[in-house]
C-alpha cells in the first residue's frame, strides 16, 4: 500500500472511530453539520463556517469546472450571494411559521399550508429525486479520490464499491447522531488544503495569480470569459437565478430555517455567508494552476484536476493529506444526505401512505433504507459518466421546481391551491426529467431560434412553465379551498 | 398588502448587478488586478451583497427601535 493509500485508508478508520465515540453525542442533523462550533472562540467559529461549504462538490467539481470549462465555473461564486439576500427575507417568515405550527421537515411545511398530505407525500419525492444525484456527486468524488490515491492499482469501479461501503458503515457506526468531530475535522482539513492549494500552486508554476491568468488566457484565448453560445452569458444568467431560487428548496437548508434560535440568526448569516463564499476563489485557482500543468483531462476528467496537479507538486505523503481531506468532504455530507433521504423515504413517504405506523416502524424502514438508497446511488455512479457540476444543476433543476408552490404559499391566504401546486411541481419535474433523461436541449429542439433564448437552463424554463400552470390551475380550482380551513392548526406533526 | 420599507429594495441590488451586468461584465476581455474582469466583477457584487445586507439589517433594527419594538441589544449590535 502506497503511502497516499496508507494515510486516508487511517483518516477513514479514524472517521469510524469519531463516529463510534459519538455515538451518544449530540444529535448532528444534514441542516447543522458543524453544530460543535456553538461554544467556541469566534475566529475557530469563522473557519468552521468557511470549511463547512466545502463539500466534494466545490473541492473536486469546482476546480474540475475551472480546468475544463474556465469562465462558467464563476456561477459557482455568483448564486449564493443572492441565495443569502434572499434568505434574508424569505427564511424568517418560514421559521416564524415553523415555530408557530411545530414543523419539523420541508415536506411539514407544504402539507400545512396547503392542507394537503398529498402534496407533502410529492414534495418528498422530489427532495429525494433531488438528493439522489446530490448523493452520486459526493460518492463519485469517493470513487476519484480511492482510486488517484491508489496511484493506479484500483480501478474508479472498485474505488466506488470501496467508497459506498465505506459511507454505508460510517452512516451505520454513528448513526442519527453524525459525529460534530468528524465535521470539524473536515472543516479545518478541507479550509487549510484548498487555500494552501490555490495559494501556493499558482506562485509555485506561474509566480503569482496574474501571470497565470496572462498565461492561461495566451494558451487558450477566450478561455476566462464566456463564451457566445453554449455555456454563454443566457447560460449563466438563468443558471445564477435558477440556483439562487432553489438554495433554500434543498430539505436540508429548508430545515435549517426551523432550527434557528431567533430570527437575528439569518440576518447575521445574510452579510457572513456571502464573505465565506469568497473561499471559493482558491478552488477556482487550483484548477486553472491545473490547466497548463496537467494538460489533457477531456471531460468528467477534468474533476481529476486537483488530485493531479497535487501529485505533481508534492510527494505521496502530502498527496495522502490532500486525499484525506477531500474523503472527509465527501464523506461528512454524503452521509447526512443518505440519512436524509432515507428518512424522508420513511418518515414523509410511507407513514402518510400506511396509516398507523408506529414510530419504532419508521425508525426500522428509515434505517433499512440506508442501503437501498446507497445502491441506487452507486448504480447512477457507475452508469453515468456526467462530470460533478452537471450533477448538483440536475439536482437544482429538479430541488428548484418547489420554488413557486413555496413562495406563493407565503401569504397568510396561500395563493394557489393543493391542485395548482401539484400539478406546476409535476409539470416542471416532467420537464426537468424528459430533458434530462431524453438529452434534449432548447438547442436541439428550437434549432433556428436565437441562442440567447436557446441557452437558458433547462432548470429555468421548466419552472417558468411551473408557475404558469400553478396559477391556471388555481384560479380554477381557488372556490374549493374553504377561507377557514386557512387558520386550522396543523394536522402535520 | 403591507408596505415594504423603501431601505429593504436595496437588497436587490447587488442581484441585479450580478444578474443584469455580467452580459456587460463579459465583454471585458482584459485582466483587472490580476483576475479576469468576470470573476472580479462577481467577487464585487458578492462582497457589495455582504456590505448591502449589513446596512439593511441596521435599518431594519433601527425602524424596531423607533417602532417600540426593539430586538434583543446584543443581537443588534453583532450586526453592525
Amino acid at each position: 500500500m502506497n503511502p497516499a493509500l496508507l494515510i486516508i485508508a487511517l483518516f477513514l478508520a479514524f472517521a469510524f472511530v469519531l463516529g463510534l465515540l459519538a455515538r451518544r453525542g449530540r444529535t448532528m442533523t444534514l441542516e447543522q453539520w458543524a453544530v460543535g462550533g456553538r461554544g467556541f472562540g469566534a475566529l475557530l467559529v469563522f473557519l468552521l463556517m468557511a470549511g463547512e461549504i466545502y463539500t466534494t462538490f466545490t473541492f473536486l467539481g469546482g476546480s474540475g469546472w475551472a480546468y475544463g470549462r474556465g469562465a462558467p465555473a464563476f456561477y459557482i461564486l455568483g448564486y449564493g450571494a443572492i441565495a443569502y439576500a434572499i434568505s434574508y427575507f424569505l427564511l424568517p417568515v418560514i421559521w416564524r411559521y415553523a415555530t408557530r405550527h411545530h414543523l419539523h421537515s420541508q415536506p411539514d411545511f407544504f402539507v400545512s399550508k396547503y392542507k394537503s398530505p398529498a402534496l407533502g407525500v410529492l414534495v418528498s419525492l422530489v427532495s429525494v429525486a433531488a438528493l439522489v444525484p446530490y448523493l452520486v456527486l459526493q460518492l463519485k468524488g469517493l470513487g476519484i479520490i480511492i482510486s488517484e490515491m491508489s496511484y493506479g492499482t484500483l480501478s474508479v469501479a472498485a474505488a466506488v464499491w470501496i467508497s459506498v461501503t465505506a459511507l454505508v458503515v460510517y452512516v451505520v457506526i454513528s448513526g442519527v447522531h453524525g459525529s460534530a468531530w468528524t465535521a470539524i475535522l473536515k472543516d479545518i482539513m478541507i479550509l487549510v488544503v484548498a487555500v494552501g492549494l490555490g495559494l501556493y500552486l499558482p506562485w509555485h508554476y506561474y509566480g503569482g495569480f496574474g501571470p497565470m491568468f496572462a498565461a492561461i488566457d495566451h494558451a487558450k484565448p477566450g478561455f476566462l470569459t464566456l463564451p457566445a453560445k453554449g455555456m454563454s452569458v443566457s447560460w449563466f444568467v438563468s443558471t445564477v437565478l435558477l440556483n439562487a431560487l432553489g438554495f433554500y428548496m434543498w430539505p436540508h437548508g429548508f430545515a435549517s430555517a426551523y432550527t434557528a434560535r431567533s430570527e437575528d440568526v439569518f440576518r447575521k448569516n445574510a452579510v457572513v455567508m456571502p464573505l465565506y463564499q469568497l473561499v471559493l476563489l482558491f478552488v477556482f485557482f487550483t484548477g486553472f494552476a491545473a490547466i497548463l500543468q496537467v494538460p489533457g483531462l477531456a471531460g468528467a476528467q477534468g474533476d481529476l484536476s486537483l488530485l493531479r496537479i497535487s501529485k505533481l507538486a508534492f510527494p505521496p505523503p502530502v498527496v495522502g493529506l490532500i486525499g484525506a481531506a477531500g474523503l472527509l468532504t465527501a464523506l461528512v455530507p454524503g452521509s447526512m444526505i443518505l440519512l436524509t433521504a432515507a428518512t424522508i423515504l420513511s418518515k414523509n413517504v410511507y407513514r402518510p401512505l400506511v396509516r398507523g405506523t408506529s414510530e419504532q416502524t419508521v425508525g426500522r424502514l428509515a434505517r433499512g433504507l440506508v442501503p437501498v438508497v446507497a445502491l441506487a446511488a452507486v448504480c447512477f455512479t457507475l452508469s453515468g459518466g456526467e462530470a460533478l457540476v452537471p450533477l448538483l444543476l440536475l439536482g437544482y433543476n429538479l430541488v428548484t421546481q418547489l420554488f413557486p408552490a413555496l413562495v406563493l404559499s407565503l401569504p397568510e391566504r396561500p395563493l394557489a391551491t393543493r391542485i395548482g401546486s401539484m400539478a406546476g411541481i409535476v409539470t416542471g419535474e416532467a420537464i426537468v426529467a424528459w430533458s434530462s433523461l431524453s438529452g434534449t436541449t432548447l438547442a436541439k429542439l428550437l434549432p433556428t431560434w436565437p441562442s440567447v433564448i436557446t441557452d437558458l437552463n433547462i432548470g429555468i424554463v421548466a419552472m417558468t412553465l411551473n408557475f404558469a400552470v400553478l396559477l391556471a390551475v388555481s384560479a380554477v380550482t381557488r372556490e374549493r379551498v374553504p377561507a377557514q380551513a386557512i387558520e386550522e392548526p396543523a394536522a402535520a406533526t | 398588502m403591507r408596505r415594504v420599507p423603501l431601505h429593504r429594495w436595496l437588497a436587490v441590488v447587488p442581484g441585479l448587478l450580478i444578474l443584469g451586468g455580467v452580459p456587460f461584465a463579459n465583454r471585458v476581455h482584459r485582466l483587472v488586478l490580476g483576475l479576469p474582469f468576470l470573476l472580479l466583477w462577481i467577487v464585487g457584487c458578492v462582497l457589495l451583497t455582504s456590505a448591502t445586507m449589513a446596512l439593511i439589517g441596521s435599518l431594519d433594527a433601527k425602524a424596531a427601535r423607533s417602532a417600540g419594538a426593539s430586538p434583543d441589544p446584543p443581537d443588534r449590535d453583532a450586526l453592525r
